[in-house]
């Protein structure tokens, strides 16, 4: 690991009423890195994506990227942050007005004042990365498929070519083929651009694929991290229980018996 | 029983309290990057044309028949104690203080309104708004303030287009239906209108077209849970705006008229 992480959290806390999300979250990530956050659906992760990306600000703890403190920044300074930024969301969250080059272009035309013209052809230079033809450009979101969408949203994701890339559920409510594809095309844009990346996700075979380091979020905490090949004989009940996705163990879902 | 009654005024007061502070701050937010560059030229030419040009239909039937069922009413009032030469004054005044503007402001605010509250509230709960700030774009700036600018400028082009149909709408009941003279119809339109009266409706129309969109976009942008609360911030911003308007109707009216 090099002297400055390029995203480093410390005792990052958040809470919504009396339910706290977020009880102290430490976590570095390596410059080239790719972590992948595991947990059950209702543990925080998103909370915890939408912090590091100043969608919210957290209750207490610090969070830096490059060494830089951003928690509790200016608007003004924050746009200047997210420049370094990407983000895959879990719904793709594209734009349903505008066509599709204009979504991939969106971060060049309207933020980074490109001409249109410009940003088309980059728009599709784009889509052709996440093997999407030419013909699409012109479409609404609305008139693809969800995998379409997905690897669209991955093209604007992708498309002001961040040094940082943040994925929210990539592989959720696609076909085990298309996830897999999804996959690959999020290890090789990641590559291709060296970025670092940060994802959340609760499907093991996607965190196998993408990740170099994995960290289980639980009850607010990461009670794990390591790498990859070392998440099948770790030697935590939680996090075994997870993997295999069993109903018993020592994570209790709150469901109530019949 | 007392001590429910007097906790529930309590929790209405603070409840409405707690709204107008949040109302208030997301329109000194919203004006503020409303006036700081940059200005997306396109979007605000785009809700121009959503709000004036498209509004034009709805706004154009409701002035014609209101501007005919004035001459109509007035005729049937005003023949009791034959004043029937005062229908064209009583018409295109009624049109240009109050039921041109605010009548305009109510469709509007029903057509307009709604949609942008479910436009802006999907975009919040399809995460579209946080896309934006991903991409480095203020949705203050590319959602709220065209939308705040366009319907400023928007109105009162919408309310003197109204004006117009709506005494047209008078003329032709007065003159095909009542038997006025033309000339003389056109004439009292004309030699009672004062300058004030058209420029105070256009004064009203430019807060009404405020109001629509500020509600639309603070309802749409504060929605939450899905399909459900997008329907809620609907209802709200057509409500919300419909009741602003008529309120500050009677103030501006105050402030120009009252002596």
């Amino acid at each position: 690991m090099s002297a400055v992480p390029k995203i480093s959290l410390r005792g990052v806390t958040k809470s919504f009423g009396d339910k706290k999300v977020l009880r102290g979250i430490d976590l570095d990530v390596a410059p080239g890195e790719s972590v992948v956050v595991i947990g059950g659906s209702g543990t925080g992760k998103s909370v915890l994506l939408k912090c590091i990306l100043g969608l919210m600000e957290p209750d207490s703890g610090s969070i830096k990227i490059d060494g830089e403190e951003t928690a509790n920044l200016s608007d003004s300074d924050r746009q200047h942050v997210m420049r370094k930024f990407g983000m895959l969301f879990q719904g793709g969250a594209l734009f349903d007005s505008l066509r599709v080059w204009q979504n991939v272009g969106f971060g060049p035309i309207q933020s980074d004042g490109m001409a249109p013209t410009k940003a088309r052809e980059i728009a599709i230079a784009k889509l052709g990365n996440v093997g999407l033809g030419p013909d699409i450009a012109e479409l609404f979101p609305s008139e693809l498929s969800g995998g379409m969408q997905k690897r669209v949203a991955l093209a604007r994701a992708i498309a002001r070519e961040p040094e940082i890339i943040f994925f929210d559920e990539p592989t959720t409510g696609l076909d085990p083929i298309m996830a897999d594809v999804i996959n690959e095309l999020i290890v090789k844009c990641v590559s291709d651009l060296g970025a670092t990346a940060v994802s959340i996700t609760h499907d093991m075979a996607s965190a196998r694929k993408i990740g170099h380091r994995i960290a289980m979020l639980y009850e607010g905490k990461l009670i794990w991290q390591g790498a990859v090949g070392e998440i099948d004989h770790c030697g935590n009940a939680h996090v075994e229980q997870f993997i295999h996705g069993r109903a018993e163990g020592p994570i209790q879902m709150q469901v109530r018996r019949l | 029983m007392s001590i429910p009654l007097v906790t529930l005024l309590g929790r209405v007061t603070l409840a409405l309290l707690a709204t107008i502070g949040a109302v208030t701050s997301f329109a000194g937010r919203a004006l503020q990057r409303t006036v700081q560059p940059p200005y997306y030229k396109a979007q605000i030419l785009r809700q121009m044309l959503e709000i004036g040009y498209y509004s034009l239909p709805v706004v154009g039937l409701t002035a014609i028949f209101t501007g005919m069922v004035l001459a109509l009413q007035s005729y049937t009032g005003f023949a009791r104690f034959s004043a029937e030469s005062a229908i064209p004054n009583v018409v295109v005044v009624s049109l240009t203080r109050e039921l041109g503007p605010v009548l305009a402001g109510l469709m509007v605010a029903g057509r307009v309104g709604a949609a942008m509250a479910a436009e802006i509230g999907t975009m919040r709960v399809t995460e579209q708004i946080d896309a934006l700030k991903t991409l480095s774009t203020d949705p203050f700036k590319y959602l709220v303030a065209p939308r705040l600018i366009a319907g400023v400028i928007t109105l009162p082009i919408l309310v003197l287009v109204a004006d117009i149909i709506g005494v047209l709408g008078g003329y032709l009941v007065g003159v095909y239906k009542l038997d006025f003279n033309d000339a003389t119809y056109l004439r009292n339109t004309i030699d009672f209108l004062q300058f004030q009266d058209v420029f105070s409706g256009l004064v009203k129309a430019a807060v009404f077209g405020f109001l629509i969109t500020l509600m639309g976009c603070y309802h749409g942008y504060t929605s939450k849970g899905g399909a459900q609360g997008v329907g809620i911030a609907t209802t709200n911003a057509v409500v919300s705006a419909s009741i602003l308007i008529l309120t500050a109707n009677y103030f501006i009216t105050e402030a120009f008229f009252a002596r």
